[in-house]
């Protein structure tokens, strides 16, 4: 082997080569998020439970590797309500401070499921974002942090929580900032219950028809929504070969891996929007929840004797990480 | 009077071309609204989204908050009805500017109630942040971008196409929340807008020949609705206030007038010209105005049930709608 061959293989990245350090660090920060949403939901007698435990890997791949994110310019203890947007309130604020500033090499991240808001501000506190006691202020009259998030949400851009519209939303950023010749992405999380909305397809179809390859979309396909497990509500399977029919480029991965979700964002753009569906298990790192199967989209605790059992999943049954945040 | 064949089209192309952010967003409708024009003229600012209104609400939205100023063309039912959800959470929660350029108000068209926009002008009415703009003639037409372009926030215009007469001399375009002052009087007041202002104009003569004092004023702008004029005609007309309007009865101008006058304590009566809550059918312009009671016959009617007589106006006293010209730029049966 010549040297320059020698040198040529070396210089080309691999997933598990020397950088993976991302990778404990990302698997870090998603099960201290799961502990921090159970924990919340432990005290709080309710909460979007199983969002955590199945987006918890995918929000901390985006967040640890796949986006290029300039600091936060949003304050670590998050400021009130300033109102709702309109001509005479120059207060109003997007929570896109927290994922950094504009710019046209930087990514942007448009966060479509805000029922999944607590497991985003949970999030941006393990990556020190937010101020640890953040979550103190969840869904209290006059917060930012609101239950559903909005666009005034930390980490939140759009107002999407009518579902479906964010991936359009997005797709509007993703053609200006075309437009515009910006190099930067716009990184879209979705639900699989989305998929079911027709905006949503109608959207993949502009999308792929204008070649917006700026846009990337990562689904956490946990297979549940509000009436219980998808497949009993709704058929969108398959949801790949859909995907591909529609124009995008898809990739299927194991959505609770970092390394192999974090592996389609680094292939070059080829002309078409790109998905990853996430394939993930809505009970994952707490298994008391399957019990509650197939109703899983709001975990309410009724009961002191259920209380007591996901107390003590909080100390054994869910992974234990450090408290504070991994920044 | 001049009958100026397709003023929007053209005046897109004029108005956009050092407006390098005007970008055009259409839905399969694109020669329908006159849109065709800007596409050849600017190919790189034109966005064809198909037939997926949802969805093309949402690109406005993100073209939008990027610094682009979208305008959205398609018919105003399918602004207004099929994304409302889109329209009201992407883009006016937002108060994003985004420009909705609706097309086939009212009865405009004769493709029946899916096409007629008889509802609109309700349903971005109880919208926050929602700016609402009516052309009722082509010099409203060519100066209504400049109008919507000033406001800071999500504008609806219900926009005219085709052959549109010009009602106003050129030199007074559109301003914003500013009726005009069609005619002083202080029997009745009569407030009118879109294609019924003509109709209007066309009875008011017949209306002074036979002694009655009419104020009548043209509304371009139903929202923001605070002219101090329109609280000065309901509060000044001795007997009454007719409302004349290319819409129900139910949601547009004549309930915009009635919120005025409640609020205002003006006693006088009120009679709302329109649709009266029943959707129309497909058939000529003429037929349905003069079948739903939208034109200048049912307005002097409405003025002698305010006065408490018959005013025996002859119906040749009441010069007829001029014939489309030989022209005809655009068929109105070419959806």
């Amino acid at each position: 082997m010549t040297e320059s061959i020698r040198q040529a293989i070396a210089m080309v990245p691999t997933e598990t080569g020397t950088d993976t350090a991302w990778i404990a660090r990302a698997c870090r920060i998603a099960s201290s998020v799961r502990r921090r949403v159970l924990e919340h939901t432990v005290k709080h007698n309710g909460g979007y439970l199983s969002q955590a435990c199945s987006a918890a890997e995918i929000l901390a791949t985006l967040y640890a590797r796949v986006m290029r994110l300039g600091p936060s310019a949003g304050p670590l203890a998050p400021l009130p309500f300033p109102g709702v947007p309109s001509a005479c309130n120059p207060c109003a604020f997007t929570g896109a401070a927290y994922n950094g500033p504009r710019a046209p090499h930087l990514d942007r991240f448009i966060f479509s499921p805000v029922h999944y808001a607590l497991v985003l501000y949970s999030v941006l506190i393990e990556i020190g974002r937010l101020a640890p006691d953040a979550l103190d202020r969840f869904n209290t009259d006059g917060s930012t942090l609101e239950l559903i998030g909005a666009e005034h949400s930390p980490g939140h851009e759009v107002t999407a929580g009518s579902l479906g519209q964010a991936i359009s939303q997005a797709a509007g950023i993703a053609l200006a900032r075309r437009l515009r010749g910006d190099t930067g992405r716009v990184w879209v999380f979705m639900s699989d219950g989305e998929f079911e909305e027709g905006q949503t397809w109608e959207a993949f179809a502009a999308a792929a028809y204008h070649r917006l390859d700026g846009l990337g979309v990562y689904v956490d396909a946990n297979g549940q929504q509000c009436d219980g497990r998808m497949d009993t509500v709704m058929n969108i399977e398959p949801l790949k070969a859909r995907l591909e029919a529609f124009g995008a480029e898809v990739h299927e991965v194991d959505g609770h891996d970092p390394a192999a979700l974090a592996e389609p964002a680094e292939r070059d753009r080829r002309g078409k929007p790109i998905v990853v569906i996430a394939r993930t298990d809505p009970c994952r790192g707490i298994d008391l929840l399957r019990r509650r199967a197939p109703r899983l989209h709001y975990v309410r605790l009724k009961s002191d004797e259920e209380r007591g059992a996901f107390r003590d999943a909080l100390g054994g049954g869910a992974e234990r990480e450090t408290g504070h945040g991994d920044r | 009077m001049e009958i100026v064949s397709r003023p929007h089209g053209r005046n897109l192309v004029r108005w956009a071309r050092d407006r390098e952010r005007v970008v055009v967003l259409s839905a399969d409708l694109t020669s329908s609204c006159e849109a065709d024009e800007f596409r050849e003229a600017y190919p790189d600012r034109f966005f064809s989204l198909g037939m997926a209104e949802q969805n093309m609400m949402g690109f406005a939205a993100g073209l939008a908050r990027e610094g682009y100023f979208p305008f959205v063309h398609t018919f105003a039912v399918f602004i207004c009805r099929r994304p409302f959800d889109q329209v009201a959470m992407s883009i006016a929660y937002s108060n994003l500017p985004a420009r909705l350029i609706g097309f086939l108000p009212g009865v405009t068209t004769p493709g029946g109630a899916t096409h007629q926009a008889i509802d609109d002008l309700g349903l971005m009415r109880i919208l926050p942040n929602m700016t609402i703009l009516e052309c009722g003639d082509a010099t409203e037409v060519e100066s209504v971008l400049d109008v919507a372009q000033s406001v800071n926030g999500p504008v609806y215009v219900r926009m005219l196409r085709g052959d549109v007469p010009r009602l106003f001399p050129s030199s007074e375009p559109m301003r914003l929340n500013a009726c005009r002052e069609l005619g002083d009087g202080d029997d009745v007041a009569i407030v009118s807008s879109g294609i019924c202002t003509e109709e209007a104009m066309r009875a008011v003569p017949a209306l002074r020949a036979r002694g009655v004092s009419v104020r009548h004023l043209h509304v371009s702008t139903h929202k923001p609705f605070d002219d101090p004029a329109i609280l000065d005609a309901v509060t000044t007309a001795r007997r009454g206030v007719i409302t004349l309007e290319n819409h129900t009865i139910i949601g547009g101008l004549g309930s915009a007038v009635a919120e005025r006058m409640a609020e205002s304590g003006a006693g006088a009566r009120l009679i709302r010209l329109g649709l009266r809550d029943t959707f129309a059918h497909g058939a000529s312009r003429p037929y349905l105005m003069r079948k739903y009671g939208l034109d200048a016959v049912a307005l002097v009617g409405a003025v002698e049930d305010l006065i408490g007589d018959r005013l025996g106006i002859a119906a040749d006293a009441i010069p007829a709608a001029p014939p489309p010209p030989l022209s005809h730029a655009v068929k109105v049966e070419d959806l």
